[in-house]
C-alpha cells in the first residue's frame, strides 16, 4: 500500500457559532499528501483551510472522519505526540527565551542530551543564515528573521511533516518574494513534506507541488499548478487563480469532446467540455484573456464580434475590453511583440475576438 | 527638561496634594518617637532605657499580645495570599481561555464583591459562618470544646475569599494580548499541558501573578472590617488590636507599630511596583 505522509479521510470540523447556531469549517475533505511533496491549500479567508491544518497539527480536532499520518490515524493524539511541526502566522517565538533557547525547546522536551542539542541548534541557525544570534531575544529581530527562527525552531526537530499557517502573511512583497523561493530551497535540502496555508494564489502557484483551493470548507479541486490553471473543474477555482473571463450560455449541439454554446444576444462559441453535457443545459464557459486574440479581419471556428470599450496599455501587455452583441463584457490581453502591437485596435472600433476551441472551457459548476 | 514655563499654581497645587497625602504619616511617624505618653503634644525625642529614641520600638518587641497579633496577621496574610494567588489565577486564565455557559455572569460576580461595601460582606460572612457552624455543631452533636468557633481559621477563609477578585483582576490584565499561539507553539514543540504551563504561560504572566499576590498580601494585612466579623478568640491581628488601644489610651507604641506596618507595606508594594513594570 502506497504510504501518504499525511491523509486526510472525509474530514469534517463543526464548531459552535457564537449564536449557539453550527458552524461547519471543513466539510469532508480528502486529501492525500505524499512523503516530501510541498502542498498548499488555497482560499480566501474563512474556507477552512487554516482549521484543516489546525486539524493535522492536533490542536482542532475533526467532527468526523480521521487524519493519518504515514498511515497511522491520529484519533485524539494530542499535538505533542504528534510528529509533526508548525510555523506560526504571528511566529509565536517565546519572548521570554533567547533565540537558542526557543531553537532547543522542541529538542529539549524530547530529552535530547545536551551536546547533541547545541549541535542540532547551531546547524538549524546555520541552515537559515542566523549563526551567531543564538543569545539575543525574538524581540530583537526583525520580521524575516523572526520568520527565519520559527523555521529553524521546528525544523530543528527534523518532524515528519512541517506545517506553515501563512507564513510569509506579515512579510512586505519583497522580503515575501525572496522567502518564497528560500522556502521552495530548503524544502528540497530538507526533503521534509511541507503543507502551507495560504490566501495568496501566486504564491501557492510560485511554491508548491500540488494545490488543493479550498472554498466554505470543501476543497473544490487538488492537482499542479498547470491543472488547476489550465483545467480549472468549477467556476470558483477559474476565477480564484488568476484573471479568467465567464460567458454564461446554454448547450446547442455536441461533438465529441466539445459542445457549442450559445449565449445571450446571439452570442455563440465552441468550447471544449471536460465533464459530459447535455444539449439544452446551463453551463458557464472560461476562456483565459491571454489566451484570446483581437483579429479585426480573422476567421475562425470561434470568433466573437465586439465593440472595444477600454484598452489599458502596461507595457508588456495591452488590455482590451470587449462587449459583445449580448452586453457581456470580455477581457482580452495581448502580449506586445512589437512596438506596434498596441495599435490592434481602439476604443470604439469594432473587433473580432478569436480563440482556440481547447481554450475555452465549459463547466458545469 | 520642557523649556516652556509652568504656572507656579500647579506646582503649589501638586505640593499641598503630596502634603495632605503624606502629613498624616510622618506626623503619625514623628510622635513615634515622643516623649509623652500622649499622642497631643510632641515633647521631644524620648531617650529612655537601653533603647534611646526608640524606646517605645523596644516597648512594642517586649509586648506579647502586640507579638501575637502581630503573628496572627502574617500566618493569616500568608496563608491567605497563596491561596487566593493560585485560585484568583486559576480564575483568570479560566475565563481568558474558555468560552462557556454563563461566562458572563461569573464574570461580574466575581468582581462584585469589589464593590460591595466591606461592612455588608462582614456581616454577610458573619452570618453565613454562625447558621453554617450552628447547624454543623447541631447535626454531629459535637461537644463544647469540639465545635467549630469563629477564630484564625474564619478570618483566613474570608480573606482568601476577598482576595480573589483582585488577583483575579490583574492577572487578567497581565493576560490581556497574551497570545495563545505560545502555548499551542509549545505543545506543537512537545510539550504537555503542565510543561507548557510551566516553560511557557507561567513565566510570560508571572509579573502579572506576582503583583496580585502583593495586592492580595497587603490587602489582608490591613484589613479590619471583615476581620472584625469573622475573628474569634485568639484570633487577634493587628488592626483589630491598634483599634482595641485607640479605645483606651494611643500611646507612641501605637505609632510605632505603624511605622513598622508602613514600612513593611511600602516594601512589598515597591515589590510588586518592580515586577509589574518588569517585562
Amino acid at each position: 500500500m502506497a504510504e501518504y505522509a499525511v491523509e486526510l479521510r472525509n474530514v469534517w470540523k463543526r464548531f459552535p457559532g457564537p449564536g449557539g447556531e453550527v458552524v461547519t469549517a471543513v466539510r469532508d475533505v480528502s486529501l492525500k499528501i505524499a512523503d516530501g511533496e510541498f502542498f498548499a491549500l488555497l482560499g480566501p479567508s474563512g474556507c477552512g483551510k487554516t482549521t484543516s491544518l489546525r486539524m493535522i497539527a492536533g490542536f482542532e480536532l475533526p467532527t468526523e472522519g480521521e487524519v493519518f499520518l504515514h498511515g497511522r490515524p491520529m484519533g485524539r493524539t494530542p499535538p505533542f505526540q504528534r510528529p509533526v511541526n508548525t510555523v506560526f502566522q504571528s511566529y509565536a517565538l517565546f519572548p521570554h527565551m533567547t533565540i537558542g533557547e526557543n531553537v532547543a525547546f522542541g529538542l529539549q522536551m524530547k530529552k535530547v542530551d545536551r551536546q547533541e542539542v547545541q549541535r542540532r541548534v547551531g546547524e538549524a541557525l546555520e541552515m537559515v543564515r542566523l549563526s551567531g544570534y543564538e543569545r539575543r531575544k525574538p524581540k530583537q529581530l526583525s520580521g524575516g528573521q523572526q520568520q527565519r527562527i520559527a523555521l529553524a525552531r521546528a525544523l530543528v526537530n527534523r518532524p515528519e511533516v512541517l506545517l506553515l499557517d501563512e507564513p510569509l502573511g506579515a512579510l512586505d512583497l519583497k522580503l515575501r518574494k525572496e522567502m518564497q523561493l528560500e522556502l521552495k530551497k530548503l524544502q528540497r535540502e530538507v526533503g521534509i513534506t511541507f503543507i502551507f496555508v495560504t490566501h495568496d494564489q501566486e504564491e501557492a502557484l510560485t511554491m508548491s507541488d500540488r494545490i488543493a483551493v479550498m472554498e466554505g470548507g470543501v476543497a473544490l479541486q487538488v492537482g499542479d499548478a498547470n491543472d488547476i490553471y489550465e483545467h480549472p473543474n468549477c467556476r470558483f477555482v477559474a476565477d480564484f487563480i488568476g484573471e479568467t473571463n465567464f460567458l454564461d450560455g446554454v448547450v446547442g449541439a455536441l461533438e465529441p469532446g466539445k459542445a457549442r454554446v450559445d449565449a445571450a444576444g446571439g452570442v455563440s462559441l465552441w468550447a471544449h467540455t471536460p465533464q459530459p453535457v447535455t444539449p439544452g443545459q446551463k453551463v458557464t464557459v472560461t476562456i483565459r484573456p491571454e489566451k484570446m486574440h483581437i483579429r479585426p479581419t480573422a476567421t475562425d471556428v470561434n470568433l466573437l464580434s465586439g465593440r472595444v470599450t477600454d484598452v489599458v496599455y502596461i507595457g508588456t501587455d495591452t488590455h482590451y475590453g470587449v462587449t459583445l452583441a449580448g452586453g457581456q463584457t470580455i477581457r482580452v490581453r495581448e502580449q506586445n511583440y512589437s512596438a506596434e502591437s498596441r495599435l490592434l485596435a481602439r476604443e470604439g472600433e469594432p473587433v473580432s475576438v478569436r480563440f482556440a476551441i481547447e481554450a475555452a472551457r465549459v463547466l458545469t459548476e | 527638561m520642557s523649556s516652556t514655563k509652568r504656572s507656579p499654581w500647579l506646582t503649589l497645587t501638586a505640593l499641598l496634594v503630596y502634603f495632605f497625602l503624606y502629613a498624616p504619616i510622618i506626623v503619625l511617624i514623628v510622635f513615634s518617637f515622643n516623649a509623652s505618653r500622649t499622642n497631643v503634644v510632641f515633647e521631644g525625642v524620648v531617650n529612655q532605657g537601653p533603647c534611646g529614641p526608640f524606646y517605645w520600638y523596644c516597648q512594642l518587641f517586649r509586648n506579647r499580645d502586640v507579638m501575637e497579633a502581630t503573628r496572627n496577621t502574617l500566618v493569616i496574610a500568608l496563608t491567605s495570599t497563596f491561596f487566593s494567588t493560585i485560585i484568583g489565577t486559576m480564575a483568570a486564565l479560566a475565563l481568558q481561555r474558555f468560552d462557556f455557559f454563563g461566562k458572563n455572569a461569573a464574570e461580574t460576580s466575581l468582581y462584585f464583591p469589589i464593590v460591595t461595601p466591606e461592612i455588608v460582606m462582614g456581616i454577610g460572612i458573619l452570618v453565613l459562618f454562625s447558621a453554617a457552624f450552628g447547624w454543623i455543631n447541631a447535626a454531629l452533636a459535637l461537644a463544647p470544646n469540639q465545635r467549630l468557633t469563629m477564630g484564625l481559621g474564619t478570618v483566613i477563609i474570608s480573606h482568601i475569599a476577598f482576595s480573589i477578585p483582585f488577583v483575579t483582576l490583574v492577572v487578567r490584565a497581565r493576560l490581556h494580548g497574551f497570545d495563545n499561539r505560545l502555548e499551542e507553539a509549545a505543545m506543537d514543540l512537545g510539550a504537555n499541558e503542565l510543561t507548557t504551563f510551566r516553560k511557557v504561560t507561567l513565566p510570560l504572566i508571572a509579573p502579572g501573578v506576582l503583583a496580585g499576590a502583593m495586592l492580595a498580601f497587603t490587602l489582608s494585612l490591613d484589613d479590619f472590617i471583615i476581620t472584625f466579623f469573622t475573628t474569634g478568640p485568639g484570633a487577634t491581628t493587628l488592626p483589630i488590636y491598634v483599634y482595641g488601644l485607640l479605645r483606651r489610651v494611643v500611646t507612641p507604641e501605637v505609632n510605632a507599630l505603624s511605622t513598622i506596618w508602613i514600612l513593611v507595606v511600602l516594601v512589598v508594594v515597591g515589590i510588586s511596583q518592580w515586577f509589574q513594570t518588569r517585562e
